[in-house]
């Protein structure tokens, strides 16, 4: 039984609540916005409809799927024996808190400056940070953490891939036949049905168990088709008042069209607010977890035990809480400025994107949402999808991985070493 | 600074590229109230409609200097550069061409012989034509760029740019049947104002050669 945490274990729970809480509000103040801003920029969905899609299915990724990334943060990087936590286990509490309030910071200067963040990138850094100079190279579990790098070089070329793919067949089924509005009544409800199918099958299949939920194979397969079919009949009702209008399509042919993508584009919003929930909500709760778990156990480290109810709840309110006080703004921000984005490309993006993304949260991996999207972006514009884009972004996107893990690796150790002085 | 998101989204050229379009073929339109009021010898009217093409004209430059300045090498395009600029290019041909129409009969006060009068305005309506079925070509850049240039919204576009060849090739019958014209009046014409008649016949014709060119290089977008 450790003496620190006896003493001071319920401060540092306290402690950990108010750091994720402030890590969380700045996920749903900062992060959410690139989830949704797509959405809202090809106007398939107004800002309001945008915040209440992400609030409800922020919480739902977040509490559904997003066990195996929290389980990761918390206890998959570092390795507990290697750390001597059996010893200290106060070390692991600094170092969670320390790297809470690293990421949280660092999101916060870099949100003031305008400077383009991955929150994921963020913890990790700040968690391997403390871990490596704090306590010592041994402590982190380096094949996690390649793979980990690894992934976040690979989801962006798999969404990027997927959304190539999509689009293509949005392409040669719908735009480049000879009645393009006829058969995208027709097909896009089959797409529809798709979105709710793949998010609900990987959904099941992976994540439900830290909700003590384990279904069989066929019965998620049953009930992921069946949350496909119910979307598809929503959807198939939403697209009854869509009509061909002659005039709406002087000026640019496919207006009536895009009208439809539009519909489909609400549902590819829903799925893009549930896999950034599934993802991002472990930035926040993963550490919490972790110092949950030494406190409650008095120091001592059960293996895997379960993620409590409160935490989940916890983080994904704080997302919920930076929404509505700061990331409608984001959202609104973002949506005025992409203004050459349609339907027909924007959810081929999102569906790719929010696919990878999901997969990755049940296979435990954190990756950026924004990146993914990014990929997938570029790869409906490989398929000479898009307008314009501006490739300087992708290697601003390489610089600011460059400039974010070490910087949230440095931040989080002087916390560090500021608590193991306060409190030991 | 946008997010990654924000940023990652151009301004795309095909709109600005159809807006100069619109105005170069303006210039062409114009220059027809600027031949009718020639044929009446109304000057002071004439001065008036040049100053208007000479305005459409500068508004052409500055969105073409403006389209240029917009599209740096790190933009990603779903079709080469070098093909957009240089059908930006052809099109500004065609708003210069009429301003230099214009231009040269304004400051000649050239007067059409009567009995020509007629056949140049029916050959002037030629190009005109053709003109317009240019900015109805390049009109579909947006749905092109819609379908990904592809399938059947560029087989629509191939059978436009076919009616487009089509018509410029008529110009070519009307000015050889125009020239053979002038031909028999010329003993009787002053001979300066002879060799400026056959320039403005074939800068007419060039109106309509500029446009077909504008479908050709439209094609060349499409094919690569």
């Amino acid at each position: 039984m450790s003496e620190i945490i006896t003493q001071y274990g319920t401060i540092f729970l306290i402690l950990a609540c108010i750091f994720g809480f402030f890590m969380a509000w700045g996920v749903g103040a900062n992060d959410v916005a690139n989830a949704m801003g797509t959405s809202v920029g090809a106007r398939a969905i107004t800002i309001k409809q945008a915040i209440l899609i992400a609030m409800v299915f922020e919480f739902a990724g977040a509490y559904l799927a997003g066990g195996e990334v929290t389980s990761t943060i918390r206890s998959g990087i570092i390795d507990i024996e290697k750390a001597g936590f059996a010893d200290s286990p106060e070390l692991l509490v600094y170092g969670m808190l320390s790297s809470l309030l690293a990421a949280g910071t660092w999101l916060l200067i870099a949100s003031h400056n305008g400077w383009p963040v991955s929150t994921t990138h963020s913890i990790i850094g700040a968690i391997v940070g403390f871990a490596v100079v704090g306590i010592s190279v041994d402590a982190v579990v380096w094949g996690k953490v390649w793979s980990i790098v690894a992934s976040w070089v690979v989801s962006p070329m798999c969404s990027g891939i997927i959304a190539f793919f999509i689009f293509r067949s949005v392409q040669k089924l719908i735009l480049d036949t000879s009645d393009p509005f006829k058969n995208a009544k027709k097909f896009v409800p089959f797409y529809i049905f798709m979105v709710g199918f793949i998010i609900a099958m990987v959904t099941l299949v992976k994540g439900l168990r830290h909700m003590g939920l384990d279904f069989s194979f066929p019965q998620s397969l049953a009930m992921a088709v069946g949350v496909g079919l119910f979307a598809m009949l929503l959807g198939t009702l939403l697209l009854r008042g869509i009509k061909e209008v002659p005039t709406d399509n002087e000026d640019f042919h496919f207006s009536s069209v895009e009208k439809v993508f539009g519909v489909l584009m609400i549902f590819t919003a829903c799925s893009m607010a549930f896999a950034h929930g599934s993802n991002d909500v472990a930035n926040a709760i993963g550490p919490l977890a972790a110092v949950n778990g030494v406190v409650q156990s008095g120091g001592q480290f059960a293996a895997k035990s379960g993620l409590p109810l409160w935490i989940l709840l916890l983080g994904g309110g704080g997302i919920v809480a930076g929404l509505a006080m700061w990331g409608y703004k984001v959202i609104a921000t973002i949506g005025r400025n992409i203004t050459e984005l349609t339907p027909s490309r924007g959810f081929a993006a999102e569906l790719a994107a929010a696919t990878t993304v999901v997969v990755a949260s049940g296979t435990g991996i954190p990756v950026s949402t924004t990146h993914t999207l990014v990929g997938a972006v570029l790869g409906v514009g490989l398929a000479r999808g898009i307008g314009a884009l501006n490739l300087n972004v992708v290697g601003r996107i390489f610089v600011s991985w460059v400039v974010t893990l070490p910087v949230g690796a440095s931040i989080s150790i002087v916390f560090f070493f500021l608590f193991k002085a306060i409190f030991s | 600074m946008p997010t990654p998101i924000s940023a990652l989204f151009g301004r795309s050229p095909i709109r600005p590229i159809q807006e100069h379009m619109a105005i170069a073929h303006e210039c062409v339109e114009l220059l027809g109230r600027f031949l009718e009021a020639s044929f009446i010898k109304d000057w002071d009217t004439a001065l008036l409609i040049q100053q208007k093409i000479s305005d459409s004209e500068n508004n052409a430059d500055d969105l073409k200097s403006d389209v240029r300045a917009k599209l740096p090498k790190s933009l990603f395009l779903p079709v080469p550069r070098t093909d957009l600029l240089e059908l930006l290019s052809t099109q500004d041909k065609l708003a210069d061409k009429a301003k230099d129409i214009a231009g040269l009969m304004l400051g000649r006060k050239m007067e059409i012989p009567e009995s020509l009068v007629e056949r140049v305005r029916e050959y002037y309506e030629e190009s005109r034509q053709a003109s317009k079925q240019a900015l109805k070509v390049i009109n579909e850049l947006d749905e092109l760029l819609e379908t990904g240039f592809r399938g059947k919204e560029v087989e629509l576009v191939e059978g436009l740019i076919a009616e487009l060849d089509e018509l410029e090739h008529q110009t070519d019958v009307s000015q050889i049947k125009l020239r053979a014209k002038l031909f028999e009046l010329e003993g009787s014409l002053p001979p300066v104002n002879v060799m400026f008649l056959y320039k403005i016949i074939d800068q007419i014709g060039d109106l309509a050669d500029i446009s077909e060119n504008i479908g050709g290089r439209l094609l060349l977008l499409i094919a690569r």
